[in-house]
């Protein structure tokens, strides 16, 4: 993306959010709506807004691999979940039978390793067998996946909620410009943002990234040229997997890592479809608006209707706008022939 | 050596385009409708009835209506649970509001129901296709019941949110809510579902069901030899929820006997998905033998689990259930990817030839 288009896309972010924010106004002022205030507004839409990277980080892995294998991929929520329960049961491993209280980089190291694994397995056992299946198939072989990554992390490492202390801060928080924003959203953001600009360095400029989007454009073309199609889908699941190890912590972090967990892929299917499948920035301002439109949502209009709108209102949200755009805001034009 | 069309002539369209064309099959068909009717009933224990065969026709119902609108017109949905809700809290406010009003009609009215919402929820099938679609009906999933959660006249402002069904009568027997006898409850069940399985097989074998099966495979090319996508899909939409609504009143009224939305999340919708595609998408049977599989496999799992070793802990054996009900279905994708319903198919093709090889 060129420098002015990201420019546009901030300036435009900025007009939306004080126009969305006039438009409450102005329900309030007419009685629609009981409570407005601009503080109290800027806060929601900040907080929301950090919500959505969260949701970017989940969305990032599906993108991934939805780019490199045309695979649907439910298991990433459970991904999530298997990722964070390793790193912290070999925390809790380490300190209970050998004593070493394992520096939270080790464990990472350690899981990454771990995840690598997991992408081979998945790749040898399931999708090898499966290949030229309809794609349905295969969403439902991931949904099979989903089942037993879930069952297996459960089983292997127990089922209660664990707590993970990477001596982050979880409660703090600053007031930038008068805005309360939470700290350790802050950083979530931030190291969201690195990953994002990782991803796209290795994308871009190294051989491995290139084969990537060689196969992501065209798998036939890319297997005549001589890109080993079955190493590049190990790659991608790992690197699926090291995503979705990075967003359990920062869930996990703040939440605790528990089954829910597996289930924020849910939340990330609408940031999917809003940004388009094929697009990592457009899974990055995806996450933005279905964040910052579901906070707005709920503590404004959903007060009104009875509250706990948020469980839907990304779904009609993302609805509303693939109306307009079929793809999706960043998905590729999809061009059909007969 | 039984199963041979040999001698089997067909002198007129009608009787080659009939439902089963091979006289071995009319019968079997028969004989099995026969065994369900007057044999199962009087041979089952009430455990066998309640707990596998009633569950298992009611999801033959809705795995047929997701079958319609996924196996046959070529649209993913996720909303099955939403759907079904529908029909469970129709069902129940038809059914309170008009006490007299007849049981089966109850249920009918509330498929209708159920189908004008599907419709509704159908349109952006109109634009958006595949993987997208299937995530906008999870909208209606959620939007649905968050509806039924939300505004208490759903359940008659009920104070608990869980609500027992009302129990009714079906020509002088109660089927429904706790009091129904077992045996009333399946036959009822094997009944309806059988008479509306027929419809079903024969509106996908109607022009409507032809419109359908060529928006699936490929819906420009469909239109391009005139067919009016607008009416297909949205058909497919309407007669799909018609049966996953009347599956979702029988669920409430029939199987579980209370009317809550928390039995319709979104883990129902992919169970459902589940029985049409190990099933076999695009087959009135596989709904059935899908049905039959995902009911029995968990209790089969959780039954051999525990005889193996009695001291497993529960939390041990759910885990245990995750892990090998997710590997079978990969196990099972990669084997059949089209379903139980092919393996019965590639069974009959041997039989036809047995006991000769070719």
């Amino acid at each position: 993306m060129k420098p002015l288009h990201i420019l546009t896309w901030l300036v435009g972010a900025l007009v939306t959010i004080f126009a969305i924010g006039g438009l409450h106004w102005g329900l309030a002022q007419i009685g629609w709506i009981s409570f407005f205030d601009w503080s109290f507004y800027f806060e929601v839409s900040a907080a929301g807004l950090l919500q959505g990277v969260m949701y970017s980080l989940v969305a990032l892995g599906f993108v991934l691999i939805f780019k490199a294998s045309g695979i649907f991929n439910f298991a990433q929520g459970s991904l999530v979940l298997f990722a964070a329960l390793t790193m912290v049961g070999l925390m809790e491993l380490f300190e209970r039978d050998f004593g070493i209280r394992l520096h939270w980089v080790l464990a990472f190291i350690l899981t990454v390793g771990v995840m690598v694994l997991v992408a081979i397995a998945i790749e040898r056992l399931v999708l090898r067998p499966l290949v030229n299946q309809p794609p349905i198939i295969l969403f439902m072989a991931t949904i099979g996946i989903f089942y037993f990554v879930d069952g297996f992390g459960q089983a292997l490492w127990g089922s209660d909620v664990k707590v993970l202390d990477i001596g982050m801060p979880i409660a703090s928080a600053v007031s930038p410009l008068g805005v309360r924003m939470n700290v350790y959203d802050l950083i979530a953001a931030g190291v969201g943002a690195a990953l994002v600009a990782g991803l796209g360095v290795f994308f871009q400029y190294t051989r491995i990234g290139r084969a990537l989007r060689a196969v992501a454009d065209d798998h036939q073309a890319a297997l005549s040229v001589g890109i080993p199609l079955k190493t590049i889908w190990t790659i991608v699941w790992s690197v699926a997997g090291v995503v979705a190890l990075v967003a359990g912590i920062m869930w996990g972090g703040k939440a605790g890592v528990q089954f829910s967990l597996a289930l924020i892929a849910l939340k990330a299917l609408p940031v999917l479809i809003l940004g388009g499948f094929t697009s990592i920035p457009g899974a990055i301002v995806g996450g933005l608006i279905i964040g910052y439109g579901e906070q707005v949502a709920e503590n404004f209009i959903g007060l009104e209707i009875g509250g706990a709108i948020q469980d839907w209102f990304a779904y009609v949200l993302a609805l509303v706008f693939l109306l307009f755009r079929p793809q999706g805001l960043f998905g590729e034009r999809i061009i059909e022939r007969v | 050596m039984l199963y041979r069309e040999t001698g089997q002539f067909k002198t007129t369209y009608r009787a080659d385009q009939a439902i089963f064309p091979i006289l071995q099959d009319k019968i079997g068909v028969l004989a099995i409708l026969a065994f369900a009717v007057f044999v199962v009933p009087f041979a089952a224990d009430n455990y066998l009835l309640e707990t596998i065969l009633v569950p298992v026709l009611v999801f033959s119902l809705a795995a047929i209506g997701l079958n319609i609108l996924t196996g046959y017109c070529g649209q993913l949905s996720l909303g099955t649970g939403g759907f079904m809700a529908c029909g469970a809290f129709f069902s129940y406010k038809l059914a309170t509001a008009f006490p007299d009003l007849n049981l089966i009609l109850v249920f009918l009215l509330a498929g209708l129901g159920t189908s004008v919402v599907g419709v509704l929820f159908g349109l952006p099938s109109l634009r958006i296709k595949g993987f997208y679609l299937a995530v906008a009906t999870l909208a209606a999933q959620f939007f649905l019941i968050w509806v039924f959660n939300k505004f208490g006249w759903w359940t008659n402002d009920s104070p608990s949110g869980v609500i027992s069904a009302p129990p009714r009568e079906v020509l002088g027997f109660v089927v429904t809510s706790s009091e129904a006898h077992p045996i009333s409850k399946y036959l009822f069940l094997v009944v309806l579902v059988a008479v509306l399985a027929l419809v079903a097989k024969n509106l996908v074998r109607s022009r409507i069901g032809r419109s359908w099966m060529a928006i699936r495979d490929m819906d420009i090319a469909a239109e391009i030899i005139g067919i009016r996508p607008l009416v297909a899909k949205l058909s497919a939409f309407a007669v799909s929820s018609f049966y996953i609504g009347i599956a979702g009143g029988l669920w409430a009224f029939i199987y579980t006997g209370s009317v809550e939305a928390l039995a319709f999340q979104i883990d129902r919708s992919f169970q459902v998905l589940f029985m049409v595609i190990l099933g076999g998408l695009g087959s009135i049977l596989g709904s059935f033998l899908g049905a039959i599989f995902i009911v029995l496999l968990p209790i089969a799992l959780n039954v051999t689990m525990l005889a193996i070793d009695p001291t497993f802990s529960v939390a041990l054996v759910s885990d245990m259930e995750f892990m090998l009900f997710g590997a079978l279905i990969i196990f099972f994708l990669i084997v059949e990817p089209h379903g139980l319903a092919r393996l019965w198919q590639i069974g009959k093709e041997k039989l036809r030839l047995w006991p000769f090889p070719y």
